[in-house]
């Protein structure tokens, strides 16, 4: 069982690098949430496997890499995956459609949080800008989904 | 797997745990000032993720530089070339006005400024959070780095270092919205803070009476006041001053000198008294194109 949590871990790594890989500015506003959406398909497929810790560990990982106040991603990234687990069996029976409109709301609130969080700490504007990510995630999740699912089907990952 | 009897706490026992723990965190990241060795601890762990998600960019910038044709060297040769010349005879008249200050200085017994020794840091290509202004350099405790260290460019005050790690360093940019720096106008040492906005092209003044001697124009430098900032290096120029007299002050805007978006090579700078060994000072660089031209 070894090789097989290794895949998810190695999975999130990928998600944080591609969280922090430089880009372009004017698409640097477009990042898709990569570390949310791997994590929301872990907690979909294996809830007993990746749950509101693990989000919160990488929500730590990724607070140091982008230099914000620790706790501030963690805590962003423990409700959307909450949420997911809360309602997994539900969240398997919706079509592609569905679940990429509700990885839609889940990446929204993801942002909100940490919108709030940072006006709590240090007080910024609000901005629609900080939204756009939710539609790229939305537009990346079938993508994903399908990719996620086939490595972890061929791997046997459980 | 066992879905229908999900063992150890329930999950909203779990995020409970997971939240409360979150918010401590928070807190005692901002308000505690003693834990930002243990922050720079961790970071300096998670610091090979940087250099990974570093390497396609290095990548691309280093295969630029085997396939640059002879063409552009040559051109690029030749105009380093000709700005040298122009710089050089800039520094001739510098080398003269510098020693004339000095005598003047030490005849009015006025202190005598320090020199600065200096390292060159390159922007590590890592792309930050959008809600604040920071970036990674390449230079960490390793080479001397120490939090508070004035960072600038070749055309000015690119901010100051804010956390320290081993091998690479934070540094707060003077356009985020959480930094200002004490300054003066060179025109009239009248001195002021500038706050920045979160746009890496505009800082603003704040609480500048309307009755202010200042201009459109006017060059703003570091006052050194506050003790962070070395005194005398370009912040920006004022673009706009907006006196509305509704207002209790005066709205004022400024451009930056440093180009803060397009940051390659930065320049580290430390008083003669703490400076690593690695640094250069101005003489020895003088001393080292002497020796150049002796050859």
């Amino acid at each position: 069982m070894r090789s097989n949590r290794t895949f998810i871990f190695i999975t999130i790594l990928i998600g944080l690098i591609l969280q922090i890989i430089p880009m372009p500015t004017q698409f640097d506003l477009y990042r898709p949430d990569w570390l949310l959406l791997i994590l929301c398909y872990w907690a979909m497929a294996l809830p007993n496997r990746v749950n509101v810790g693990v989000a919160a560990l990488t929500g730590v990982i990724l607070d140091l890499l982008y230099g914000t106040a620790l706790g501030v991603h963690s805590f962003a990234l423990a409700i959307p995956i909450f949420l997911v687990v809360a309602n997994y069996q539900r969240m398997r029976n919706q079509s592609i459609l569905q679940l990429a409109i509700t990885i839609g709301v889940l990446s929204m609130i993801y942002h909100l949080l940490i919108y709030w969080l940072q006006f709590w700490l240090t007080s910024i504007d609000f901005r629609w800008v900080f939204l756009w990510p939710s539609f790229t995630s939305i537009l990346l999740w079938p993508w994903l989904f399908w990719l996620l699912r086939k490595f972890r089907r061929k791997l046997g990952v459980s | 797997m066992n879905e229908v009897f999900p063992r150890g706490p329930s999950l909203l026992t779990r995020l409970a745990v997971v939240l409360s723990f979150s918010v401590i965190a928070m807190f005692v990241d901002t308000k505690v000032e003693s834990v930002s060795t243990f922050r720079a601890y961790l970071t300096s762990i998670v610091s090979p993720l940087q250099y990974i998600a570093d390497m396609p960019g290095a990548a691309i910038s280093w295969s630029v530089s085997r396939f640059s044709s002879r063409q552009n060297l040559l051109e690029d040769n030749e105009a380093l070339t000709s700005q040298i010349t122009l710089m050089n005879e800039q520094l001739q008249r510098f080398v003269v006005l510098q020693q004339e200050n000095k005598n003047l200085r030490t005849l009015l017994d006025a202190p005598v400024q320090q020199e600065m020794h200096k390292m060159i840091a390159q922007l590590m290509a890592v792309d930050n959070n959008p809600y604040s202004h920071q970036i990674v350099i390449n230079k960490g405790a390793i080479d001397g780095v120490y939090p508070g260290q004035s960072v600038l460019d070749e055309s000015g005050i690119i901010g100051q270092v804010s956390e320290v790690g081993t091998t690479n360093s934070r540094v707060l940019l003077i356009s985020d919205v959480t930094h200002a720096i004490p300054a003066r106008i060179s025109r009239n040492n009248v001195t002021l803070i500038v706050n920045g906005i979160g746009d890496v092209n505009e800082l603003s003044l704040e609480h500048v009476p309307h009755s202010t001697d200042m201009k459109e124009g006017d060059l703003l430098i570091s006052s050194g006041l506050g003790n962070v900032f070395i005194q005398g290096y370009p912040i920006g120029v004022i673009s706009s001053i907006l006196r509305d007299e509704s207002q209790p002050f005066a709205q004022v805007k400024i451009t930056p000198s440093a180009k803060l978006d397009r940051i390659k090579y930065l320049l580290l700078l430390w008083p003669k008294d703490i400076a690593p060994e690695d640094a250069v000072s101005a003489e020895e660089l003088r001393a080292a194109a002497e020796l150049k031209d002796a050859q």
